[in-house]
């Protein structure tokens, strides 16, 4: 089964440098002729691949904005991180005029359902007994636990995560107004590709209730244009009347701990999540009710299409939660309307472990291929210098017991196979040029810290 | 095939390293979730058990397409009384070991939950051996 996923590498761009692949939390990418190629049966989409690339190689998919305009009522559902990223004397109608002016007729902000999410996760944890529950939040932490922590997958909290529960909550509310549901388009401003991936083919339900993606990095460009050449400073802010504090703060680091009984952690960056969640499969902590994993450094204001400072981000909404915080007593505030049910909408249904790195079903089979690549392990020289095109020495030994590499891919042992006469120069050449490409052997003065490295 | 890893007693920040080496090779070996989590998890209380107890220790995993069998030989004071060390809650941990939430005296019971068979042997100022088998596939027990 092939697993959808927004980041591509743009073949005329990369240069097969490695950056990517040494980096890569799931050893998910390969060179092969002098490009990068990403394995989608390993790849989670949390965009490490990205930050990496010294020469933005590394593509988002997005849908076309043109598609909105096949919709009458076109609804844009943004994330408190959009607006988060502009100086707070820019006003929130600002912004929301720009959107206005892109072409949405309806904008709605993500962390709206928040409170639902809240309840949901509360009757969730009351009705299952394993513990610690991982936060279904992050979709690249979800994907994370099904292809490395396979054992953990029963850990994932099954509850819808805000942008699901806010694009039905939206699609019904519209339709109950009186507009047929083939006329609304639901688009989210997203600020990762795992968010894409999660719309495109999701985990746990059959189909979003999302239209489209748009990708924030688009629309910070937009918008800021759009400012710059309408905005005045005498708007009035214009308020989301359904936004909370509690919502502003959701997608920050400790955003969903904070409300959670018992003892919980929030964890963030891929890096770290990846080093607990390795202790947790082993039970060495024990007493953890729920856990908070995001992939991002400072969680999604450190989404990879997040254009704006992390920290400055962090820091606008923090304030915006306080001024939120202090209109909530104000009880002119509306609550939800009750489109949505909590036991038909609140919930994710089964989520599949699907363990990557599995030498073969057959358990015989598969530990025969474990004993040659220890055996090659001893061969090969350990220093992980990625040179094969496989991002270390253990990897290239799996792929070469898979049948997808060779010995000689190693440039070591290729050497000395050369020296042994079992392997001849042209052979060796030819090899170097299937990983690295022909041009790289060829002088090429165009590469940075080179003779022309501007041109 | 056979894995060894060695352990220094009072070494607790390595405890668990050699669990994590097990648990790579039986998701590569695609063995079913459920049963390599008893396995990890027994044989990380194995190790728990040589950092706190011993001076040092040896894991012997072997690995066959039916069962794992995972030997745990520590040189340690060994012990005197195997039955009571087996209760849960028993425990010879010093305070210090027991407030970083080692030593809690669910060690050798809750291996023995988490394995399909287990023999100890100790002698006394000498050492203990501990032998854990689990079969690999549900339909083997
Ligand atoms: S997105 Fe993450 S998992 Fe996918 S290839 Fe890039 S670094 Fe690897
Ligand atoms: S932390 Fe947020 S921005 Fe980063 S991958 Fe997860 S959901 Fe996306």
């Amino acid at each position: 089964m092939d697993f959808h996923h927004a980041l591509f590498v743009d073949n005329d761009l990369c240069i097969g440098c490695t950056h990517c692949m040494t980096i890569c939390p799931t050893q998910a990418i390969r060179v092969r002729n002098g490009k990068a190629i990403i394995l989608a049966n390993r790849c989670v989409d949390c965009g490490e691949c990205y930050k990496a690339c010294p020469v933005s190689a590394i593509g988002v998919e997005q849908d076309d904005l043109e598609m909105i305009f096949k919709y009458p009522v076109r609804v844009i559902l943004i994330p408190s991180v959009l607006i988060g990223q502009f100086p707070r004397k820019i006003m929130t109608s600002g912004i929301y005029n720009a959107l206005k002016d892109i072409g949405f007729t309806h904008i709605y902000e993500v962390e709206n359902t928040v409170d639902m999410v809240l309840e949901a996760g509360k009757q969730y944890m009351h009705e299952h007994k394993i513990r610690p529950l991982i936060s279904s939040y992050c979709p690249a932490i979800v994907r994370l636990i099904q292809v490395k922590y396979p054992s953990l997958v029963g850990n994932i909290m099954k509850v819808n995560p805000p942008i699901d529960m806010s694009a039905m909550y939206y699609r019904e509310k519209l339709k109950s107004s009186g507009i047929p549901q083939d006329e609304i388009g639901l688009f989210y401003a997203t600020p990762c590709a795992a968010k894409i991936a999660a719309v495109k083919s999701p985990v746990g339900e059959v189909e979003s209730a999302v239209t489209g993606v748009i990708n924030i990095n688009f629309l910070y460009n937009r918008i800021l244009n759009y400012l710059q050449r309408k905005y005045t400073e005498t708007e009035p802010p214009q308020t989301d009347d359904l936004l909370s504090s509690k919502g502003i703060l959701w997608s920050l680091t400790r955003g969903e701990l904070v409300h959670s009984n018992g003892r919980a952690l929030a964890i963030d960056g891929i890096k770290n999540v990846n080093e607990f969640l390795e202790n947790i499969e082993n039970e060495k902590f024990d007493n953890i009710d729920f856990l908070e994993l995001r992939a991002c450094d400072e969680s999604c204001a450190g989404g990879i299409l997040i254009s704006g400072n992390r920290f400055l981000t962090v820091e606008r909404l923090k304030n915006r939660a306080a001024e939120y915080k202090a209109r909530e007593n104000d009880k002119t505030r509306k609550p939800l309307d009750g489109f949505l049910n909590l036991n038909e909408h609140g919930f994710l249904g089964n989520i599949e472990p699907r363990p990557m790195g599995k030498l073969d079903e057959d358990l015989s089979a598969a530990l025969k291929k474990m004993e040659r690549k220890r055996r090659l392990m001893c061969y090969l020289p350990g220093f992980d210098c990625a040179g094969c095109g496989a991002p270390d020495c253990q990897t290239l030994a799996e792929d070469i017991v898979q049948g997808d590499a060779q010995v000689s891919h190693c440039i070591f042992l290729q050497q000395q196979m050369t020296s042994q006469n079992l392997l001849s120069q042209e052979q060796a050449v030819r090899i170097t040029g299937n990983i690295w490409g022909k041009e790289r052997l060829e002088k090429n003065c165009n590469k940075l810290g080179a003779e022309d490295e501007n041109n | 095939m056979q894995f060894r890893h060695k352990i220094a007693g009072g070494d607790f920040g390595k405890a668990g390293n050699a669990a994590s080496s097990v648990k790579k090779i039986l998701r590569q070996l695609n063995i079913d979730h459920s049963i390599s989590k008893r396995i990890v998890i027994a044989l990380y209380e194995g190790e728990v058990n040589v950092v706190a107890h011993a001076y040092s220790g040896i894991i012997d995993a072997d690995i066959d397409d039916t069962k794992i069998k995972i030997t745990i030989t520590d040189k340690g004071p060994g012990i005197a009384d195997i039955e009571q060390a087996m209760q849960e809650g028993y425990s010879t941990a010093t305070p210090q070991v027991r407030e970083m939430g080692f030593g809690a005296g669910m060690g050798l019971s809750n291996m023995k939950k988490n394995s399909d068979s287990m023999k100890i042997s100790s002698i006394p100022g000498d050492g203990t051996t501990v032998e854990l088998i689990t079969f690999l596939k549900s339909d083997a027990r």
